[in-house]
């Protein structure tokens, strides 16, 4: 039973949610938009787990004193700062938790790691335009003309390569590569789909009878 | 205006026996009958210092809105002839009968010439019930107001024919799941392509087990809605396998809570299908952060702190695909990644050891467990995939020669 009643479920609404794409009529529409809703209140009660998740190996490092324990006392202490503070004052607009520990303290902290990304792509674009194969021969001049086409100089030393760029990047081998692999990976999402419909594929919802 | 006033002098005097005044009204009268006036009475229209007759919206129609749910109604208008740039716009009024009173339901800007009511907002239609339509073009002193159009009435579409493509599609994808799977049952073999990424999985888990080192898995930034999460979980149970095979330990940093359980499940699964449930370690399923770079540094922590030897990134993945492989690949840890976002897949080609590119990334479990039940499936989107081939050639053909019925038939409005 353990597993039927998820398969049972899974079925229902996999079945429910593709019939209702074929069918305008507003009652089957609002019994689907009342499905999406009962999803969102599961995955808020899913916020309880993480909590627990977090808090559960945290706190055990903490205690045990594992290697690398203070990070995680930061961790439990952060978590229940900001859940403190959010309770208690709320998250309006101007308030403490906003201004504060989100605009100043989060917001700046996701940037600086998400400038990090510079970095990263100068060190992989110089591993992958290295010129070993013709392979890579053909990408590195590929993404030369593309960058010439990007940049005003570009223009200025022939007023085609622009156009090459964009032909290259979305009327030529660019898009024609995308499509081919959107193709391939839309397929195999609605075969992953029907698996999970139809009970073929039933390994992540663990053992048991 | 000294014209006018001649005009209904003469006509007072040459054609009546009447008075000035009684003259001026008969005057109206005879001219409102040869001019085909509008129905409605011209409440404003000015511009500049003569009074413009502000004319009502033409030809409106009003109709069931097609391929909807049955609460909603069309009304179209032409432009009034003439009109161009004097007015502000229109007003759409309704009555639920054709001397009733009409209700102001909606006003669109000059440019529109068409309504169509929100089905959920506060003045919805009722299925079933009829309705009647007035349109009006109006300025800052008035508006002139269309004749009642109607009875009209919502019906809601059952079937919209206008999908009927796909629905031929998904029939004809799982008659061919299903035919595959039959002759898979039957113990026919299927041949699958070799695919590196998939063949490599064992030698990452293999030399994370040399090294003593964990294997690092993430299954993408997504929720469970997402089908590349789905699918990554169930790769996840033959990862967990083979980790508990070799007996290393495997770690899964997540990004959405939701997916704590049935990563959990998957995980445990997976020492329980290698016959080692004793070795799973509950606490190597680790919930980070929702925020998506505050995960990326969490998880380039665990690579930085502890070490692993074999990274695994699959699934959905944006901005943080190439921070994370980056990192990744610093440490000197072999790296499998594979993911259906198109964009993030030239960083993982660059960065990781092996890149499962799309489809591969689906086809990873039946690849991996050989099992009949899933090879039907990935022979039957193999199938499609020659379908498809064969209605882009068929498709140019036709169109070059200027036959456009099938693109026509394939493209959804």
């Amino acid at each position: 039973m353990k597993r039927q009643i998820p398969l049972l479920i899974t079925f229902f609404f996999g079945i429910f949610m593709i019939i209702q794409y074929f069918i305008p009529h507003h009652g089957v529409n609002e019994w689907g938009g009342r499905f999406q809703g009962w999803t969102i209140i599961v995955l808020a009660f899913a916020y309880v787990l993480g909590v627990a998740n977090v808090l559960r190996i945290s706190l055990e490092k903490v205690y045990r004193k594992e290697a690398d324990w203070p990070f995680k006392l930061v961790t439990c202490i952060s978590l229940a700062l900001m859940m403190v503070i959010g309770l208690v004052e709320g998250v309006g607009e101007n308030t403490f938790f906003v201004r504060r520990l989100y605009n100043q303290l989060y917001v700046p902290m996701g940037a600086t790691m998400y400038s990090t990304l510079a970095f990263f792509i100068a060190s992989a674009a110089y591993r992958a335009f290295r010129i070993r194969t013709w392979h890579a021969a053909l990408l590195a001049i590929t993404a030369m003309l593309v960058m010439i086409g990007r940049i005003p100089i570009g223009q200025g030393i022939w007023s085609g390569f622009p156009r090459l760029s964009d032909w290259i990047m979305f009327e030529g081998p660019n898009m024609v590569g995308q499509r081919a692999i959107l193709i391939g990976a839309a397929l195999g999402a609605i075969s992953t789909g029907l698996k999970m419909v139809f009970g073929i594929e039933r390994s992540y919802l663990g053992s048991g009878d | 205006m000294c014209s006018l006033f001649y005009w209904v002098r003469m006509f007072a005097l040459r054609f009546t026996r009447l008075s000035m005044p009684k003259a001026c009204v008969a005057f109206c009268l005879v001219l409102s009958a040869f001019s085909g006036s509008p129905a409605e009475p011209i409440i404003g229209g000015q511009e500049g210092a003569g009074v413009r007759a502000l004319l009502p919206p033409e030809d409106v129609q009003a109709m069931d809105t097609p391929r909807d749910g049955g609460l909603s109604l069309t009304i179209r208008w032409q432009r009034p002839t003439g009109e161009e740039e004097g007015f502000s716009g229109y007003r759409i009024y309704r009555s639920d009968s054709a001397g009733g009173e009409f209700r102001l339901v909606g006003e669109v800007d000059r440019n529109t010439t068409e309504y169509q009511n929100i089905p959920n907002d506060s003045i919805k239609v009722r299925m079933g019930k009829e309705y009647y339509y007035k349109v009006a073009a109006y300025d800052s002193l008035g508006e002139a107001m269309s004749e009642a159009v109607g009875p009209v009435k919502s019906r809601p579409t059952w079937f919209d024919i206008h999908r009927l493509p796909i629905l031929v599609a998904i029939v004809l994808f799982f008659g061919s799941v299903l035919v595959f799977f039959r002759i898979t049952k039957r113990g026919r073999g299927l041949f699958i392509r070799r695919i590196a990424g998939i063949a490599a999985m064992e030698e990452a888990v293999g030399r994370a087990t040399e090294l003593g080192r964990p294997i690092l898995y993430v299954p993408g930034i997504m929720d469970v809605d997402n089908i590349q999460t789905i699918a990554s979980m169930v790769i996840l149970v033959d990862v967990a396998k083979l980790a508990a095979q070799y007996d290393v330990p495997i770690i899964v940093p997540l990004n959405r809570a939701f997916v704590v359980p049935m990563a959990e499940e998957s995980v445990r699964q997976g020492f329980l299908n290698a016959g080692r449930p004793d070795s799973y370690d509950p606490d190597n399923v680790r919930y980070l952060s929702d925020e998506q770079f505050a995960f990326t540094a969490g998880v380039n922590g665990i690579m930085v702190r502890e070490k692993t030897a074999a990274h695994f990134f699959l699934g959905a993945f944006f901005a943080e695909s190439l921070i994370l492989s980056e990192m990744g690949f610093s440490t000197g840890a072999i790296q499998i990644a594979g993911t259906a976002n198109i964009h993030q897949l030239p960083f993982f080609v660059v960065a990781c050891d092996y890149t499962l590119i799309g489809e591969e990334f689906y086809a990873a479990t039946a690849y991996i467990s050989k099992d009949p039940q899933l090879l039907g499936p990935l022979k039957g989107a193999d199938f499609m995939k020659v379908v498809i081939m064969a209605l882009l050639v068929g498709g140019s053909l036709l169109e070059l020669f200027g036959v456009h019925w099938l693109t026509g038939l394939l493209t959804l409005s």
